[in-house]
């Protein structure tokens, strides 16, 4: 109850106040841009190589052109949205700014709000160079996709957001100890998420547990535009709904989270 | 250094009328086994200046964590400028502030990027000719545009204090304001605190070790120890209960448990 009378309304000059806090970090510090753009690169390249002798190698992926480097843009975009959420979060942590945020006029969900903009402004600046090199290296159009893409792209950061505001509220509450989380958790649905196989490879049992995760149903989705050259719309519908699920749930649980937090004391500290 | 900080300070016209600036009943923190704050209960005026003293481990810090609803308490209740805390914390963050030790400034954003971020989340108004203000009156002009990390411990402190200021609060919480500081710069803290409490109105808790600090500044002194309220009355009359010529006698007394005093 306390929790969400202190969260009730929202203003767009305090969400406007924290997007400009991380732009301003972000121009003043050339090793967070050159990171940004480091690691899709480095991932592009090696895939997209892995992709040539592959195609050139086997019927099947020479007719599935797209395929493996596709999935790596997709699964970067499902990554670095959440590494961008959290990062972001993180800094608050690592510059001991979030007790100045807290005490603010600062809600909650409007800090959320700032970190999902955020998310999506270091993807754009890590992302859209590295669907350049895959065209001018692989000649692999990403945006040949088409509309598909919007809805591949809706259901990945959707995702990425829920589970950046979860890892962020477990962080908040346990302090910077909890921080390798940021960068591990996202790998565990790497297997699961089916991102260069599809799902029949995996056994039964574990099938349900994939088809629980909305970006299986992406990566199946692409595999049949690309390889079938059919989209399937159940399946993003499929994920939509598992991601607004997920997104309230992650939301329920940043809040719980927070409030443990206050009554532990940990807002007060922040560090290990 | 300009004192030039004379703006209204904002309505509480939405308060309970009369309401203390702060109100805190039967307030207990129990950390695990640890009792940090033991059912202390106190009312702190509106315009006045008040210091809580005490050791390390007294309470203090999480007495003030409480007030701010950045901790929240195992019993008891607090209220803010006529608001129940957490609760009604959207009614009153906008109108208080305050400055730590435990908290920084982001150290790669200049002071006036600082500056402008915690403005914009104040909604302040003029923001550009606050900042400007506040410049003057805090001596921040020569690093105004110099990163928060290249600055001295004294100029962050002017800085911290600038945000502190920044949307000219009625409630100003302070813990250990002058924490490592040189003497003229505790100095030159402690008369703009003074002067801006005169000016605005502005009710002042402050948390301090620094017995001088605290006899200069508060109209009113709470002594904590081991999370309980030892004694609460102005300083002249806490000396006189406790014979005694300074604060620093009465700390060293309550500290070692050398309790003398000559009245109830």
């Amino acid at each position: 109850m306390s929790e969400l009378m202190m969260h009730r309304g929202i203003a767009l000059h305090r969400i406007g106040a924290m997007i400009l806090r991380y732009w301003y970090l972000l121009m003043s510090s050339w090793p967070r841009l050159l990171e940004l753009l480091y690691w899709p690169a480095l991932q592009v390249i090696t895939w997209g190589f892995l992709q040539i002798y592959i195609a050139q190698n086997a019927g099947f992926f020479a007719r599935a052109g797209g395929t493996l480097i596709g999935a790596v843009i997709l699964w970067d975009i499902l990554f670095r949205g959440q590494l961008g959420f959290s990062i972001s979060f993180l800094e608050e942590m690592w510059a001991r700014n979030l007790g100045n945020l807290m005490m603010s006029p600062l809600k909650p969900i409007e800090f959320l709000l700032a970190l999902m903009v955020m998310s999506l402004i270091r993807l754009a600046i890590g992302v859209v160079p590295m669907t350049g090199l895959a065209l001018f290296l692989f000649h692999f159009n990403f945006y040949g996709l088409g509309l598909p893409l919007i809805a591949f792209f809706c259901n990945l950061i959707f995702t990425s957001w829920s589970v950046g505001i979860f890892v962020s509220g477990l962080v908040l509450r346990n302090g910077l100890g909890a921080e390798s989380i940021v960068w591990t958790l996202m790998f565990a649905l790497m297997p699961l998420a089916c991102i260069y196989y599809p799902v029949s490879v995996l056994p039964r049992w574990l099938q349900y547990v994939a088809w629980s995760l909305p970006p299986t149903y992406v990566f199946e989705g692409m595999r049949s535009l690309l390889i079938d050259g059919v989209f399937r719309g159940d399946l993003m519908l499929a994920a939509l709904a598992i991601n607004a699920v997920l997104l309230v749930a992650s939301f329920a649980a940043f809040l719980a989270l927070l409030r443990s937090a206050r009554l532990h004391g940990s807002l007060l500290g922040g560090g290990e | 250094m300009a004192q030039n900080d004379a703006a209204p300070p904002p309505s509480s016209a939405a308060d309970p009328a009369g309401s203390a600036a702060i109100e805190v009943a039967r307030l207990t923190k129990v950390y695990k086994t640890t009792r940090a704050v033991d059912d202390i209960s106190f009312q702190i005026a509106r315009g006045s200046i008040t210091g809580l003293l005490g050791g390390n481990g007294a309470g203090k810090t999480t007495t003030i964590a409480m007030i701010m609803g950045l901790v929240l308490p195992t019993s008891g209740r607090v209220q803010v400028l006529g608001h129940a805390m957490p609760d009604g914390a959207a009614d009153v963050l906008g109108r208080m502030n305050f400055e730590s030790p435990y908290v920084d400034m982001p150290m790669r954003l200049t002071v006036r990027q600082n500056l402008t971020i915690f403005g914009r989340l104040y909604a302040v108004q003029h923001l550009r000719e606050r900042i400007a203000q506040l410049a003057a009156d805090l001596d921040l002009d020569e690093f105004l545009d110099r990163p928060n990390g290249k600055l001295s411990a004294g100029q962050k402190t002017r800085v911290a204090l600038a945000k502190a200021l920044i949307n000219q609060p009625e409630l100003l919480l302070l813990d250990e304001p002058t924490a490592s500081l040189d003497p003229d710069t505790a100095d030159w803290v402690r008369a703009h605190l003074e002067t801006y409490s005169k000016t605005h109105a502005a009710t002042i808790l402050l948390a301090s070790h620094n017995m001088f600090e605290v006899e200069r500044l508060c109209d009113r002194i709470i002594i904590m120890k081991r999370g309980r309220i030892e004694d609460d009355d102005s300083p002249d009359r806490i000396m006189a209960r406790y014979n005694r010529a300074t604060l620093e006698e009465v700390f060293l007394d309550v500290a070692r448990g050398r309790v003398n005093e000559t009245a109830p």
